[in-house]
């Protein structure tokens, strides 16, 4: 009797498993979870790991392809984790796919963050004298560990001696905290038209000179 | 209580909408948006860093680990974790379905090109001033001593991560045991 019962269970849950597997929803979800769940510093470093889970080891996009989403997440404001993993599952299984994709890589971190949230309130921090100084010491590191990035797209953003007017009064502007004119949206949005606008004025005068040869 | 909510959503909206250029350059638009506000007085120069510090030191993306963790304090409530966390995500999430089904092959358009030939001097310039807007008297302490010894670990960790591949994790962990015993 009890034999019986437990061969049936055992093919049922069996069955369950397969189904399970054979769920690309959910495949979605546990893969992007697991990438979520396992890079530390986000965005670029979570891209190289994506990039091995989805073409290398599931084969579910081409590299090619991959290149192509890529371009699309970075172009689009937000979160760029979140962007990739929303594309790839558009492009595999549409909207209920790209809704997979993304919750897998949001909730790790925001489970993670809410139970720290929960137990380390900032009243946690200022309360307690050793947590006080531990934090004391790591708030300039954090400092340092956003000037470095500084250096290094200034480095890669091609800023030379006529461009760096450019970073240097965006960070001063912000920094003053007048009214308005230190937001960072305006200079984001300034910067895209002023970018724009340039880009077409270049193109038209190339092709002015082209048509004249 | 209502207007928390809604002064949380209406800056999460901002930064998910205006976010170009990556984690550190969201770290402007979440101290303008957010840091000092009146609506969430709990969320103070000294709490920002440290957000930026467990983030580094947790799984996932700045921009959620942010949301989550000042939905949470600003609100006191799960619920504000929730909401940050939504807001923040879902207006990037319709332009990227957009973009992917209606744009095939926009990486090619003056506009996309363009824009960001325009942003990226920008973004050095947003994260450039979340680093100065973050050297103050919070973060780098009152005294003359606290001073010097904070700008000293600032100095040997921007050195550390520039010139070396240690991992930023490390460098936080190394502060923060520097930190017990000097402090």
């Amino acid at each position: 009797m009890f034999e019986k019962i437990s061969v049936i269970l055992h093919s049922v849950s069996q069955q369950m498993v397969m189904k399970l597997k054979d769920n690309i929803y959910l495949q979605l979800f546990s893969t992007f979870f697991k990438i979520g769940s396992f890079t530390f510093g986000g965005g670029w470093a979570m891209i190289s790991i994506i990039q091995r889970e989805i073409v290398d080891k599931h084969h579910w996009i081409e590299e090619e392809e991959f290149l192509d989403l890529l371009a699309i997440a970075q172009s689009m404001p937000g979160i760029l984790a979140v962007n990739i993993s929303t594309v790839i599952g558009d492009r595999l299984r549409g909207i209920k796919g790209s809704v997979a994709a993304a919750l897998g890589t949001i909730l790790p971190s925001f489970i993670i963050i809410l139970m720290i949230a929960i137990f380390l309130t900032p009243d946690t921090i200022k309360n307690d004298p050793t947590l006080t100084a531990i934090f004391k010491g790591i708030r300039p590191a954090v400092v340092a560990l956003i000037i470095a990035p500084v250096i290094t797209t200034a480095k890669s953003a091609g800023i030379n001696l006529k461009t760096v007017i450019i970073p240097i009064a965006v960070a001063l502007l912000i920094y003053s905290g007048w009214p308005v004119i230190s937001n960072p949206v305006v200079f984001i949005i300034l910067g895209a038209l002023g970018g724009y606008l340039y880009f077409t004025r270049h193109q038209m005068t190339q092709r002015k000179e082209e048509k004249k040869c | 209580m209502l207007t928390t909510y809604l002064r949380l959503i209406w800056a999460y909206l901002q930064i998910g909408l205006f976010g170009f250029g990556g984690g550190y350059a969201m770290l402007s638009l979440i101290q303008r948006l957010v840091v000092g506000n009146d609506w969430c007085p709990t969320i103070t120069s000294q709490t920002f860093t440290d957000i930026v510090a467990i983030s580094q030191m947790t799984p996932g993306p700045i921009g959620i680990n942010s949301a989550t963790y000042i939905g949470y304090v600003a609100t006191g409530s799960v619920i504000g974790s929730i909401v940050a966390t939504f807001t923040v995500v879902l207006p990037p999430f319709v332009l990227v379905l957009c973009a992917s089904h209606f744009i095939a092959r926009h990486q090619e358009s003056a506009v996309i090109k363009g824009s960001f030939m325009g942003l990226r001097p920008v973004v050095v310039g947003l994260i450039a001033s979340a680093a100065l807007l973050l050297m103050n008297k919070e973060n780098f302490g009152s005294t003359s001593m606290e001073v010097i010894k904070s700008v000293a670990i600032c100095l040997a960790s921007l050195g550390t991560v520039y010139f070396t591949k240690i991992h930023p994790i490390l460098v936080i962990i190394a502060a923060g045991i520097i930190g017990y015993f000097i402090f």
